[in-house]
């Protein structure tokens, strides 16, 4: 495949999509496929036939269009925007392509939830096909790896990735370019990208919609990463739980392969690169790099200490490159564009966009994209309605079981890497979980605790021991039987968790804890001294699950 | 047998007759008949059979070359695999954060008072077996449950009640 090969196809696409007068994009990602939005698109293709339009107008399946509460969403080439559209509507879906946008089903686009997102990473989701090739190619795909094939080199692909200021979406944030670069620098028989899309924080989605929606980006991400560093082998690490991304990869790769995008001497250069796809089998420690290289290899995922880096040691012993399908994702629109450009989007430290997924009680759940630096309170009331019948707003949490919760007086707080760690939390890997005055806090570290205490895999006693323990206490304090003591020992546990476990699992599960200490400590309180549950969550629905 | 590792060795025998022993078989060689193919290995057999039981590990740690033990470790290590048959309807609860705030304990707890199976139980006539997820990604539609892969959202007590009921009147 030549750069000129490629803008044929590009052309000879657009042309064809050009002769359709009207068109239908139906979402055919998981949030909309489970309230039937297939049935919906073939329900609308009939209708599309009975009225002998189909060669008037393009009826197609398209990835997520973010306001996943509200669906099966469909669009049309009219510019408007349904929701919950069931089957039924089909016909009113096509009659106002002639007749005008059908009030009954409108959804509103001219609101904070559409018009304050950026979309970098979001860019192709909900406008192009995920099954075919040739969509993505014809929305610009693939131009980044000619141009850093043909008029880069590899160091120069390094130094633009520098430049862009990009750092990891997985959550911990490291500068993306500087990994590249030691990576490049590390010596091997031969070298390994990986995409870590093991999404296993609880209340996350957004590396599933991107997979599902636009998994072309996310290979070519890796193929110029595989450039920059010299790398012959990809992994895509995805979580056997989700299906459809699974299915929607395996296409893609089919059809790079087919296109030449994927395989020997890419578009007669140097790069050769295969991608194979692994399937996580439900291990929330796999996200961490050195138990998910265990993972590929076949074994438990287990980690190990580091040093060596994987940058250094990583999969069967070589130099390998772990990135977050966020971080992939970014890729080819900074080689694009350049990296300069990606720079001037975000805060000083914190560079480009975020995708959070914006769940739990808050009034427009789904998916959004923003730049780096938007207030909490712009995310969780402008664009998402903050929490729904007139709830009151308690905490928002962010990270994950790694994560924090972060209180009211924090609202206004720019959000970005740093900013995040002062309150006690982190970025994660972008799921955004809304409480109000129905959740105890309490009950929300139990939870985590429990997780983390079911998911550490057992290595390090610090961690296998202590989440139990800390468990137990939590326990305890829900069933308000713990003492002024038990709180002591559960502050003294978080402490040595932090600074004793072996991986980031370990070291990150007692934040859920001190950060609902921190700012509900009162919560705590009532539950130990005036053995009451504030919120009156706790003791309800205990047996359910243990008993 | 594990300590020869180039000599050829004889091919494991299929535990028995069935056809789906080729898919393992497709699956491992496709990787080289090598000790990391493991676990793509189980997950085909979970694909095909349903569930790991010990003559699956046993052959496909054979073939491989690797410890029964480290195939067992393995299969109990990850969540995603199970060493029991399923129901003949499975129910999964996701306990995802949006879902477990939205109130999926109270899904659990109403099959535990229709059913009596609490997470990881079958009930006794085999016909529904209760399953809990980490987080299944469909937060916008907390809280969400899977009835034999297909996934619903927004899932009530009532909801859930119909759907058993519906299962239970099909077969009876």
């Amino acid at each position: 495949m030549s750069p000129e090969e490629l803008d044929q196809i590009a052309e000879t696409e657009r042309q064809a999509q050009l002769g359709f007068k009207h068109r239908v994009n139906v979402c055919v990602a998981a949030g909309c496929v489970s309230c039937q939005s297939e049935g919906v698109k073939q329900a609308i293709e009939k209708d599309v036939a009975r009225r002998g339009m189909g060669a008037d107008c393009e009826v197609k399946g398209v990835g997520c269009m973010g306001l996943c509460a509200q669906g099966p969403l469909v669009s049309t080439s009219a510019g408007v925007l349904y929701q919950k559209v069931a089957i039924e509507d089909a016909p009113a879906v096509v009659e106002s392509l002639l007749a005008g946008p059908d009030p009954r089903l409108l959804c509103k686009t001219d609101v904070p939830f559409f018009q304050a997102q950026k979309k970098i990473v979001l860019e192709n989701c909900g406008v192009i096909d995920p099954e075919r090739i040739e969509d993505y190619i014809a929305a610009g795909g693939y131009t980044a790896l000619m141009r850093a094939l043909g008029e880069l080199t590899a160091a120069q692909v390094i130094e633009e990735v520098t430049k862009s200021g990009l750092r990891g979406r997985g959550g911990a944030g490291y500068p993306t370019g500087l990994k590249w670069s030691t990576v490049s620098k590390a010596v091997g028989e031969r070298k390994y990208v990986i995409c870590n899309a093991d999404e296993g924080d609880p209340g996350a989605f957004m590396d599933r919609s991107v997979l599902e929606s636009d998994p072309h980006r996310v290979l070519e991400g890796m193929l110029i990463a595989a450039y920059a560093v010299g790398a012959s082998e990809g992994y895509i690490y995805v979580r056997a739980e989700y299906p459809l991304a699974i299915k929607r990869l395996r296409i893609a790769i089919r059809h790079a392969e087919r296109f030449g995008l994927l395989g020997n001497y890419i578009s007669a250069s140097r790069l050769s690169f295969h991608v194979d796809l692994r399937l996580g089998a439900g291990a929330f420690v796999c996200g961490e790099e050195t138990a998910l290289i265990s993972s590929i290899e076949g074994k438990r995922g287990s980690p190990r200490p580091r040093p060596p880096y994987p940058a250094q040691e990583g999969l069967f012993g070589e130099p390998t490159l772990i990135n977050n399908v966020e971080t992939f994702a970014n890729i080819a629109p900074i080689i694009r564009n350049g990296g300069e450009w990606y720079a001037q989007i975000g805060t000083e430290k914190s560079k480009g966009t975020k995708v959070f997924a914006l769940a739990g009680s808050v009034t427009n759940t789904g998916l959004v994209e923003v730049p780096m630096g938007v207030t909490l309170r712009q995310i969780v009331y402008e664009m998402g309605g903050g929490p729904p019948e007139g709830r009151q707003f308690k905490a928002v949490q962010t990270g994950g079981p790694s994560g924090g919760c972060i209180p009211a007086d924090f609202l206004d707080m720019p959000v970005d890497y740093e900013n995040l760690a002062k309150v006690g939390s982190i970025m994660g890997s972008g799921g955004m979980i809304v409480m109000d005055e129905t959740s105890c806090m309490v009950d929300v570290a139990k939870f985590f605790m429990d997780f983390c205490a079911s998911e550490s895999c057992g290595k390090c006693v610090p961690c296998r021991v202590g989440t139990y323990h800390m468990h137990r206490i939590l326990d305890a304090i829900t069933e308000r039987t713990a003492t002024a003591q038990d709180l002591a020992q559960l502050q003294e546990l978080c402490d040595l968790l932090k600074n004793t476990s072996l991986c980031g699992l370990g070291q990150s599960a007692p934040n859920p804890v001190l950060s609902t200490l921190r700012y509900f400590e009162s919560e705590y309180q009532a539950h130990i001294e005036q053995h009451v549950c504030p919120a009156g969550v706790c003791g309800k629905l205990e047996e359910a699950l243990h008993g | 047998m594990g300590a020869v590792a180039v000599l050829e060795l004889p091919k494991t025998p299929h535990p028995s007759d069935d056809k789906r022993w080729r898919l393992v078989d497709t699956t491992m060689r496709r990787l080289g008949n090598q000790q990391r193919g493991l676990i793509e290995a189980l997950h085909t057999v979970q694909e095909a059979f349903g569930y790991l039981d010990v003559e699956a590990l046993r052959y496909v740690a054979s073939s491989l070359r690797v410890p029964l033990s480290r195939a067992y470790g393995v299969a109990t290590f990850y969540h995603f695999f199970t060493l029991k048959p399923a129901g003949e309807h499975t129910c999964v609860v996701c306990m995802g954060t949006a879902c477990y705030i939205k109130g999926a304990l109270q899904l659990v707890s109403a099959m535990k008072q229709d059913l009596g199976v609490t997470p990881g139980q079958t009930t006794a006539d085999g016909k529904v077996s209760l399953l809990t997820a980490r987080c299944l990604g469909s937060c916008g539609l907390a809280p969400a449950v899977v009835y034999d892969h297909e996934v619903a959202g927004k899932v009530t007590p009532a909801a859930l009640r119909d759907r058993l009921a519906k299962w239970n009147s099909h077969v009876s």
